[in-house]
């Protein structure tokens, strides 16, 4: 697991930099665990002190799924959805996902065997990151999967009443899904 | 038998002439102005790999717009795609961007279908495969990745593939107007919705407050006398046209558009073309270079002209080049001349020869005439070139303007039902109507012949979710 990975990469998650010098290099594990952080207190902050303020607490504007429509904030996993989009943009040597064993978008539902395995641990221990590696398509990736856990009120009572969602009895703490992160393998 | 002098003036005229071919043809692949060359301009056309579709026709021959490079393959094709494209799949919100196939979970569907390539779906120079909205794949390509779409969603069992994309329902790109909370809002409205009226435009009101808008110029304070030099006003009909303007109530007078400048020194300039409108009207411009009106321009071709569409025009307008002044009329600038009178004067097609026997047009007329409202009419460009709301980067304040690229809402004509149908008409009513062919053709004189069940399907869905949740509420109270 511990491979070189000689890095110039940036971490440009969240609109957080931190360029590491040429020299360094860094295991798979470590590189996934950096960017989960990051992605992590972001959407953590977005999700207290933007959503859960605003909407559920001061009750000043609402958040919607379709935010434009409605004129609303964006969900917190749009918010991160949005920014894995931005990434993938980039065309950086890794790509992240939200995705959950209860998705309001069948989409969201785990894929790869891995995927499945991951969110099944994660949902069963959320202490622990679940770490792997697996071949889709022609390239070998590394996949690191972390819990996402109910971090506020909102996060529940939007999922325990959206009309797709296949479970309605989420608790604060609980989690609720994860984050898939995968780094290509050279 | 010719003689051995007879056969070597033969061979040499033969190759003079193949040599001169053959720099022909060079000349008319390698050089860029080549594609505006009335004598080249054949070369490149003689090269061209095949037909290309009603999009790019009009700029077909300026190859280099989309091979910028030669050597680049398809990601150098793809850049040109984005280019021009990019954006609009951006204000689309886009359902299959390119990060949905880039994303390593589906690598196995992205064999099955690339999408991360526009060309996987629209491949150019390929007339004979080339469908609706330019698509070069079987009508049922949904099925790579939705083929059990019916464990979802029960409705859609035994539906076939290829009419998700033809039947009203779904696009691949664009779902503004189609996807189901939307649907779930708009449920039961009347085909009219009784607030039958555009939003007006606001320039005026908001043009000081525009970044860029020259201020220093154009003082938008009322001009009453002309400013140009006595020996070019030939006549005072331009004169009494300038002063019955927007341009003259707003400060804009002769010099403002006919006077440049060039190494400091002034000069007259007698036919200003788009870019001296952009100086004020940027947006509208930029719309305008993007459609099907001016996009020769964009590519730095010649103007277009009815003669070079590929849909009926009259021949008369066969050679009106198109530019700002052509629709809107050189200081007159009325647009409501432009919104009706300039369309039907090139374009010659069944839907433009059925517009005066349509409803719409009943409409028009009574705006015209004062007995209704300003807004209450519905002209060509209501629907072709409609009003939207323009937010310029960096103000808060939200300009309605005229979108200029008829492109932005053309096809699928689904686009048009937010932007412009709903203004006036239920989206029941304006899915069904878009949907009819035969009522799209003959201008929208009568009612549609087609009914989409989309809105039906959404009720039902919102029934059952709605039954489901009344169960486990008292499954819950219940329990306690």
């Amino acid at each position: 697991m511990k491979t070189k990975w000689a890095v110039v990469t940036v971490l440009a998650a969240g609109g957080i930099t931190a360029a590491l010098p040429a020299h360094a290099q860094v295991s798979y594990k470590d590189m996934a665990d950096a960017l989960h952080a990051v992605m992590e207190s972001d959407r953590t902050v977005y999700t207290r002190m933007v959503v859960n303020r605003l909407a559920n607490q001061d009750k000043v504007i609402k958040a919607s799924e379709h935010f434009k429509d409605d004129k609303a904030l964006p969900l917190p996993a749009q918010m991160f959805r949005f920014g894995a989009e931005m990434v993938a943009e980039k065309k950086l040597p890794f790509s992240y996902s939200l995705q959950s064993m209860w998705p309001i978008n069948k989409q969201n539902a785990p894929k790869t065997a891995l995927e499945k395995k991951g969110l099944d641990a994660v949902a069963k221990d959320n202490t622990k990151p679940f770490y792997g590696e697996e071949t889709l398509g022609k390239t070998k990736y590394f996949t690191a999967i972390y819990a996402d856990k109910a971090v506020a009120p909102a996060c529940v009572t939007c999922h325990n009443e959206h009309k797709d969602s296949p479970k309605t009895d989420f608790k604060i703490g609980q989690t609720m899904g994860g984050v898939v992160l995968r780094i290509p393998m050279k | 038998m010719a003689t051995p002098a007879k056969r070597k003036i033969f061979w040499i005229c033969w190759g003079l002439l193949s040599v001169a071919i053959g720099g022909y043809l060079s000349a008319g692949l390698l050089l860029k102005s080549a594609a505006s060359n009335p004598l080249l301009s054949p070369a490149r056309a003689m090269l061209l790999p095949g037909k290309t579709s009603h999009g790019h026709y009009q700029i077909e021959l300026a190859c280099e717009s989309c091979h910028t490079s030669a050597f680049g393959g398809r990601d150098v094709v793809q850049a040109s795609c984005e280019r021009c494209h990019a954006q609009e799949l951006k204000d689309a919100v886009d359902k299959h961007p390119s990060s949905k196939f880039t994303d390593p979970r589906n690598a196995e569907l992205a064999e099955k279908l690339d999408a991360t390539l526009c060309v996987t779906c629209h491949v150019e120079h390929r007339p004979e495969i080339t469908h609706g909205m330019g698509v070069t794949l079987a009508g049922d390509f949904c099925f790579h990745c939705h083929q059990d779409i019916a464990k979802d969603r029960p409705s859609h069992a035994g539906m076939a593939f290829d009419t998700c994309n033809s039947a009203g329902c779904h696009k691949f790109h664009d779902n503004r107007a189609l996807y189901e909370d939307f649907l779930a809002k708009h449920l039961d409205e009347p085909s009219l919705l009784g607030r039958a009226s555009l939003p007006a435009r606001n320039f005026r009101e908001l043009a000081a407050d525009f970044p860029g808008y020259p201020a220093d110029r154009f003082p938008l304070k009322p001009q009453s006398t002309t400013d140009a030099p006595a020996h070019l006003m030939k006549s005072q009909d331009v004169a009494a046209d300038w002063l019955a303007t927007a341009h003259a109530r707003s400060g804009v007078n002769c010099s403002g558009c006919h006077q440049a400048e060039k190494n400091g020194a002034k000069h007259w300039v007698e036919r200003p073309d788009h870019k001296v409108c952009a100086v004020c009207h940027e947006p509208e411009s930029k719309g305008f270079l993007a459609g099907k009106h001016g996009m020769r321009l964009a590519e730095g071709l010649t103007h277009m002209t009815p003669r070079l569409a590929r849909q009926p025009m009259h021949a008369k307008a066969s050679d009106t080049e198109l530019g700002c002044t052509t629709c809107h009329g050189a200081h007159r600038f009325d647009t409501r001349k432009a919104a009706v009178e300039a369309c039907a004067g090139c374009h010659r097609d069944e839907h433009t020869a059925a517009y005066e026997r349509s409803p719409h047009y009943a409409l028009w007329k009574k705006e015209l005439a004062g007995e209704a409202p300003p807004g209450s009419g519905v002209s060509c460009a209501t629907c072709h070139l409609p009003r939207t709301e323009y937010r310029a980067p960096g103000l808060d304040v939200q300009r309605v303007l005229v979108q200029h690229n008829q492109n932005d809402n053309l096809r699928p004509n689904e686009k048009m039902i937010r932007p412009v149908c709903m203004n006036c008409h239920g989206l029941g009513f304006a899915i069904d109507a878009l949907a009819d062919r035969r009522l799209v053709t003959g201008n929208f004189a009568g009612k549609p012949g087609a009914h989409i069940k989309s809105l039906e399907m959404t009720a039902q869905r919102a029934r059952a979710v709605e039954e489901k949740r009344r169960q486990r509420k008292a499954a819950a109270a219940q329990k306690q």
